[in-house]
Order: structure tokens, then C-alpha cells, then sequence
């Protein structure tokens, strides 16, 4: 029990971990609200799509100066309307349409950062998180996001549930399906926003999913999938992260490789017993 | 006064792309009947549902449920898909999916009503589910799955029950249970099923509708076994000159 009294004794007298462990347990919330309706309505794809797309923000708010989240954000809100709004309007094949966006959202990063003034950009930390560095500011505005993401989910959960289950049946029962299509993704966007900051946007996709998909795993119903994904993730990424910190690794990638043992573990467990019964 | 007709269809044309779906269809459905439609694959039977439940707008012609315009009638309406648009695997229990047929009677915030639960108690109980309320969706055969689709409409407390072949992946024990449930509630709705299988229907609706792509026929008396070899023979004799 070395590695976690290390960890939480530093804790105890280094800000940086503190804010870094308020940063990993609200992406752990946020991804046990999100998450499972991303696995059950099979929209990872979309989701790697706004992830990436939000490197377009980033590099655009850091060419003129201003705060990347902010940049990420309105890249995040920008594609998820793109690709829902597509899917409303136009009969296109969202597949495409989801490459698109997202490779055209990193190309414009990419050009971007190059042209930006001063010392090159921390790409790397866009790409793989910073952890470490989440600042009070910066955790105040994940809080917010992420608070207004689970909110507005849990508020309108019972409508988000029937239009992920069955949309035609919703649509015949008055419920303005394509805005809450729309919703969702808007919603998916923001948790993007958060992860971006935990874990990089090129990893992300696998704390917002792989808790969520191992919940699926042990549990019958979505409402329940809900809080056992929030505990996985929070367990997760601070054993992630308390093993980054031990032994000086890169907290990102630490935590999702964290996340994808206990996926194969979780995975071996339900496979034997469905074999068993 | 002649109470205004369930179902109202005037002359509709409907078209996917260039291809003529229905052409020139009318149909009076009234209140209290049993009828059942029936006709060969891509006849337009699942789409003149789409249409009567406002999911389709018609190219031509009008359509009214209950006197008013489709989209402002479809609460009281309780549909019955074909193939549920749902996947099997979506984990979620019985009681849950019935419960959506409660959606659009209240707020969509907040804790269920009372009367919504007792509304889905109801439902499951007619439909013969109730003891299926806590099995995950995908545990369920064929004929359950149906009769969860049919609790979930009756959930909807409709006065129109339309059903989209409801035992078109079942079988024929399944079936018997499903049309034993739609006898009953045929005392107090209006009920339209769609079906393939005319011969097994004939024991249980009061009046068949006959489409077959560009026209439809019905029966203005009761069915009996002439009118029906009539109905059924004819579209299929047009459709034999039309080629």
C-alpha cells in the first residue's frame, strides 16, 4: 500500500495534485452521466469526431491570443451542430461526414499554431492532457461545463432515454426528437471540453466510453450503468493518476491504459459468466 | 350527430423519390371498428400508417384522425411498429419501454405521476406482460417482445390502436395471443392491424381493407367469405394487366 500513501501524502501538500485530482474525479462524473448513452447509442465515432475537431479551436484562440478552452469549446458546440444538423437536414452519410469534421478541425489547429506568434505551442499537451497543470481558474470552468452537462442530462433523462431507444416512437409521442438529438451531441461536446484538459483529446474517447461499456457489462439498465461508470472512472483515473505521480509518468496516457486493463478484466468476468450460465 | 370518423383518408398520394408508393387512396375508418389491412409486399400498407400518424406528409389528397390533422391527433393514437426501431441488446427493462408510452401526457421533468404508473400497471396487465416487468428487453421471445410493444401503446391510453404486422417474426401460439389481446380491446377502441396473412385475420376483424401499391378497395357491408375472396383477388388481377 506504498503507491497510494505516497500519492495522498502529496496530495495532502501540493495544490497541483489537488486541482489535478478535482479535474479527474469531475471527468469521471461527467463521463458516468454521458458515457452511457454514447456506448448504447454506438456514437464513439462521433464523439472521437468532436474531440478532434477541437484542436481547430484550440489553435485558432491560441493564434489570437486568447484562452484555448474557450477555443475548444466553441469548436466542440460548432461540430456537434455541424454533424447533428447535417443528419436533420441533409441524408448524408454521417460517417463521412464525422471524418470530416474531424480531420479538417485538427488541420486548422495544426495551421494555425504554426502561424501563432512566439515559442511553439504545447501540442502535446492538447494531444495527450495536462493534468498537472489545471490551475483554479481552469477548474472552475470544467466544473461549470461539466455540472451543466450532468444537469441538463439527468433533467431531461427521460426524454434523452426514449429518443436513444426508440426515435420513431418518441417522434409519434410529440417529443421534438431532432432538437434532442441535437442535445445530446451538444452535450457529449461539452464532457469533450473537460476530457480535453484530463486526458488529451486523442485519448479521451476511451474514458468517456470504456467505464460506460463495463458498466454494460455487470448492470441490466441504463439508469444503473450511470453511477457504476461514474465509480469505475473515479477509481480509475486516481489509481492513474496516483501511479503517474509515483513514478513520474504521463498522467494521461497512465490513466487510460488504467482504464483499459480493468476493460479487459471486466470483459474476461462477464465472458465467463455468460459461459458459466 | 354522426360521430367524426377515427380514420379519414381522401384521396392521398404518396411517393418515395420518384416511385409511386399510394396513389389515389381512400379509406373511412369509423369509430369502435376492427379492421384489418392487408396486401402483398410493398403495397404502401406500413406507409399509409407513416402517413396516418403524421411521420410521412402526403404528396396529395388529406388525411384526418379523430377530425383533425395527423400530427395534432397522434396522441391519441397508440402505433404498434413492425420492426422495432430498438435494438434487442438496449439494456433496459420491461416496465421502462412500456412506460414510454406515457411520454407527452405530462412533463417531460421530473418523477413519473401516480396515474402515469397505474397507467402503465394497466397496460402491462392487459397485454399480458406483467409478469415480464423487470426482464431486460433482450431476454424476451418474439411474441413477448410484441406484447411489450403493445403494452407500450396501450400505456398511451389511446382511442386508435394501430399495429404494423404484430406477428410478423412469431409464432402462430404467439400469434393467437396477440389477436386474443386486440379482440378484447376492440370493445373499447378503434383498431386498424396491418397483416399479410388475410386468411387468419378474417376470424377476428369486422372489415379488411385491400392495398395493393395504387388502390386500395374495402368493404362497406361486414366481411364474409365472398367479399373477401373478392377483395383479395381483384387488385391482384389489376396488378397482372398492369404489367
Amino acid at each position: 500500500m506504498a503507491l497510494p500513501m505516497e500519492f495522498f501524502t502529496a496530495v495532502a501538500v501540493h495544490p497541483f495534485l489537488q486541482y489535478a485530482l478535482a479535474g479527474s474525479l469531475l471527468a469521471a462524473l461527467g463521463c458516468g452521466v454521458i458515457g452511457p448513452f454514447v456506448v448504447v447509442r454506438r456514437m464513439s465515432y462521433l464523439a472521437g469526431g468532436v474531440a478532434h475537431s477541437v484542436l481547430g479551436g484550440m489553435g485558432v484562440a491560441y493564434f489570437l491570443g486568447r484562452d484555448p478552452l474557450w477555443g475548444a469549446l466553441i469548436a466542440a458546440v460548432v461540430a456537434a451542430l455541424i454533424i447533428g444538423g447535417a443528419r436533420r437536414y441533409v441524408h448524408h452519410d454521417r460517417d463521412t461526414l464525422i471524418s470530416a469534421v474531424w480531420a479538417v478541425g485538427m488541420a486548422v489547429g495544426v495551421l494555425f499554431m504554426a502561424r501563432a506568434p512566439g515559442y511553439g505551442t504545447d501540442l502535446l499537451g492538447y494531444l495527450f492532457g495536462d493534468i498537472l497543470l489545471i490551475d483554479p481558474h481552469k477548474l472552475v470552468f470544467l466544473g461549470v461545463l461539466d455540472a451543466l452537462a450532468v444537469c441538463v442530462l439527468l433533467a431531461g433523462y427521460r426524454a434523452f432515454l426514449a429518443v436513444a431507444f426508440d426515435e420513431e416512437f418518441a417522434r409519434v409521442r410529440g417529443l421534438p426528437t431532432g432538437w434532442l438529438e441535437i442535445g445530446l451531441l451538444t452535450l457529449v461536446a461539452l464532457m469533450v471540453v473537460v476530457l480535453v484538459q484530463v486526458v488529451g483529446l486523442i485519448l479521451l474517447i476511451a474514458l468517456l466510453t470504456l467505464p460506460a461499456a463495463m458498466a454494460g457489462q455487470h448492470v441490466r439498465t441504463i439508469g444503473a450503468m450511470i453511477p457504476v461508470s461514474m465509480a469505475l472512472g473515479a477509481l480509475l483515473s486516481v489509481g492513474g493518476l496516483a501511479t503517474a505521480y509515483v513514478y513520474d509518468m504521463p498522467a494521461g496516457a497512465t490513466i487510460i491504459l488504467w482504464v483499459a486493463v480493468a476493460y479487459l478484466v471486466s470483459s474476461a468476468l462477464s465472458w465467463r459468466r455468460l459461459q458459466g450460465a | 350527430m354522426e360521430a367524426v370518423p377515427a380514420i379519414e383518408v381522401r384521396g392521398v398520394w404518396f411517393a418515395y423519390g420518384g416511385v409511386t408508393v399510394l396513389e389515389d387512396v381512400h379509406l373511412t375508418v369509423r369509430q369502435g371498428e376492427f379492421w384489418g389491412l392487408v396486401g402483398p409486399n410493398g403495397g404502401g400498407k406500413s406507409t399509409l400508417l407513416k402517413l396516418i400518424l403524421g411521420l410521412l406528409r402526403p404528396a396529395r389528397g388529406r388525411i384526418r384522425v379523430l377530425g383533425m390533422p395527423p400530427e395534432r391527433a397522434r396522441l391519441q393514437v397508440g402505433y404498434v411498429p413492425q420492426f422495432a426501431g430498438f435494438r434487442r441488446d438496449f439494456p433496459i427493462l420491461v416496465r421502462a419501454v412500456v412506460a414510454m408510452g406515457r411520454l407527452g401526457r405530462g412533463p417531460l421533468i421530473g418523477p413519473w405521476r401516480g396515474r402515469d404508473r397505474a397507467a402503465v400497471e394497466a397496460a402491462m396487465r392487459e397485454a399480458e406482460v406483467e409478469g415480464l416487468a423487470e426482464r431486460p428487453i433482450g431476454s424476451l421471445s418474439g411474441g413477448q417482445l410484441q406484447r411489450v410493444l403493445v403494452a407500450r401503446a396501450l400505456a398511451t391510453e389511446p382511442r386508435i390502436l394501430l399495429l404494423d404486422e404484430p406477428t410478423a417474426n412469431i409464432d402462430q401460439r404467439g400469434e393467437r395471443d396477440i389477436f386474443d389481446v386486440l379482440r378484447r380491446l376492440a370493445e373499447r377502441m378503434t383498431i386498424l392491424v396491418v397483416s399479410h396473412d388475410i386468411a387468419f385475420i378474417s376470424q377476428y376483424v369486422q372489415r379488411v381493407a385491400c392495398l395493393n401499391r395504387t388502390l386500395l378497395c374495402h368493404a362497406t357491408d361486414a366481411l364474409t367469405p365472398e367479399s373477401l375472396e373478392r377483395l383479395y383477388g381483384a387488385p391482384v388481377r389489376a396488378i397482372a394487366h398492369r404489367h
